[in-house]
């Protein structure tokens, strides 16, 4: 057979240039992502750990110190923080951009909860069938819509609550490598503890700046006396804490319904967020 | 990608691409030199991993939309969106108006271009004159531009 000039042989033009395409793709993410500061992922390679309760109570929180604080819900499958900061559709559709949905204390959010009618799961409208070999790269092709294509505007941190498995990171990576930190939460218990170990690796072996480790459901609050009991056993939130050298950034108990939101510590906020000094102009 | 005339060792130029609604896609390509014409042919699942990168064969003819792979992809809700009202479309721009474009400082000439081309579709103006550019100076306060 006779041997042909390759693709680097042929010196004309290629009009599809695939891979300009997706450049493209990708610098429209950096340039919608220019005016964010800050963009923190919260992983926990499981899930019923209460990652997007954690999510959502770290948004309203940062959003109380007048910051600009965006929530992306990069769990697609099983999206819950739109719901848990009051966020609800339809989403405005502007020239260039979406806008993201208003939740509570003017955090800006966007999740697949908006677009799916209640009760169905995340499906495609394609007809081409074998979905296991595409669907993999359909979700990394909404999460970069999600990150390039909303009108994010000027804020100081976007929050991305992630999806159960560490895979997910890996995508993010690619497209916010420079701006992107993890925190990871935990329950305390030892089975928590194997799960997360493994996001955190994933994130350490990305080059993703770990801030620290929330252990969740760290106890019991009574609503009545007033004091914390135990609910899981482990302390799985100092050891990973202490095995990836970063700081224990909070224990949250868990609250029963109608006993108030426990507050986050400062020095959880801060990792997010720095708290205006006393002499900066305060921010339109 | 690229296609090649193997008798004529020549680049095939692309001439169209068809999605008749069944899930498939093909795209066609002829030869300058001798004339012969091929089409790639793909079945719905290889259409669907093209597409699903968000990228055209053939490259694209219309900027990318917000959102454009979700909203096409997603099966969701149909009130999900609401859609602003369209602008105009962009103005075109004379040759006269884009040589006094050219005379701007490069370091500025993207904004001051902007400028102008906002201008004149916030009023549904098709083309950018020297007249128009002279009216928004005096409109806007552009001393200068």
């Amino acid at each position: 057979m006779a041997t042909h000039r390759t693709y680097f042989d042929v010196e004309g033009p290629d009009r599809s240039a695939l891979g300009a395409q997706v450049g493209r793709q990708r610098a429209r993410v950096i340039e919608r992502l220019r005016d964010v500061k800050r963009v923190v992922a919260i992983v926990s390679g499981k899930g019923g750990v209460g990652k997007s309760y954690v999510t959502a109570a770290l948004a309203r929180a940062v959003a109380q110190r007048a910051a600009a604080v965006g929530v992306l819900d990069a769990d697609l499958q099983s999206p819950t923080v739109a719901r848990l900061l009051g966020a609800t559709g339809p989403l405005r559709v502007a020239e260039d951009a979406v806008h993201p949905a208003l939740g509570t204390n003017d955090v800006r959010v966007v999740s697949t909860d908006l677009l799916l009618d209640d009760g169905r799961p995340l499906a495609w409208r394609s007809t081409a069938g074998e979905t296991h070999v595409w669907r993999g790269a359909a979700e990394a092709g909404v999460l970069r819509e999600f990150l390039g294509d909303i009108a994010w505007g000027a804020l100081d941190v976007l929050l991305i609550d992630m999806p159960p498995d560490a895979g997910r990171l890996a995508d993010l990576a690619t497209l916010v490598h420079n701006k992107l930190a993890a925190i990871a939460v935990t329950i305390p218990s030892d089975e928590s503890a194997r799960s997360v170990q493994r996001a955190l690796t994933a994130a350490r072996d990305g080059g993703v700046a770990i801030l620290g480790v929330v252990e969740n459901m760290s106890g019991y609050a009574c609503a009545t006396c007033d004091t914390i009991g135990p609910l899981f056993a482990g302390n799985a939130g100092a050891r990973l804490a202490a095995a990836f050298d970063v700081p224990l950034l909070a224990r949250i108990p868990f609250v029963p319904p109608g006993a108030g939101t426990p507050a986050l510590p400062h020095v959880l906020l801060d990792c997010v967020h720095a708290p205006r000094s006393a002499h900066e102009p305060p921010r339109e | 990608m690229k296609f090649l005339c193997i008798d004529c060792d020549t680049q095939m130029t692309f001439e169209e691409r068809q999605q008749p609604g069944d899930g498939t896609f093909a795209a066609s390509f002829g030869c300058p030199r001798c004339g012969r014409r091929v089409a790639m042919l793909a079945n719905p699942m290889e259409t669907q991993l093209v597409s699903t990168l968000g990228v055209e064969i053939g490259g694209r003819t219309l900027d990318e939309q917000p959102l454009e792979f979700t909203r096409g992809a997603v099966a969701g809700r149909d009130d999900a969106f609401i859609e602003d009202a369209p602008r105009a479309p962009r103005p075109v721009w004379s040759s006269d108006a884009e040589e006094r474009l050219g005379r701007v400082p490069s370091f500025v000439r993207g904004m001051v271009k902007k400028i102008y081309s906002d201008y004149a579709r916030d009023r549904a103006i098709a083309e950018i004159t020297p007249a128009i550019m002279d009216r928004a100076r005096e409109e806007l306060g552009l001393e200068g531009m």
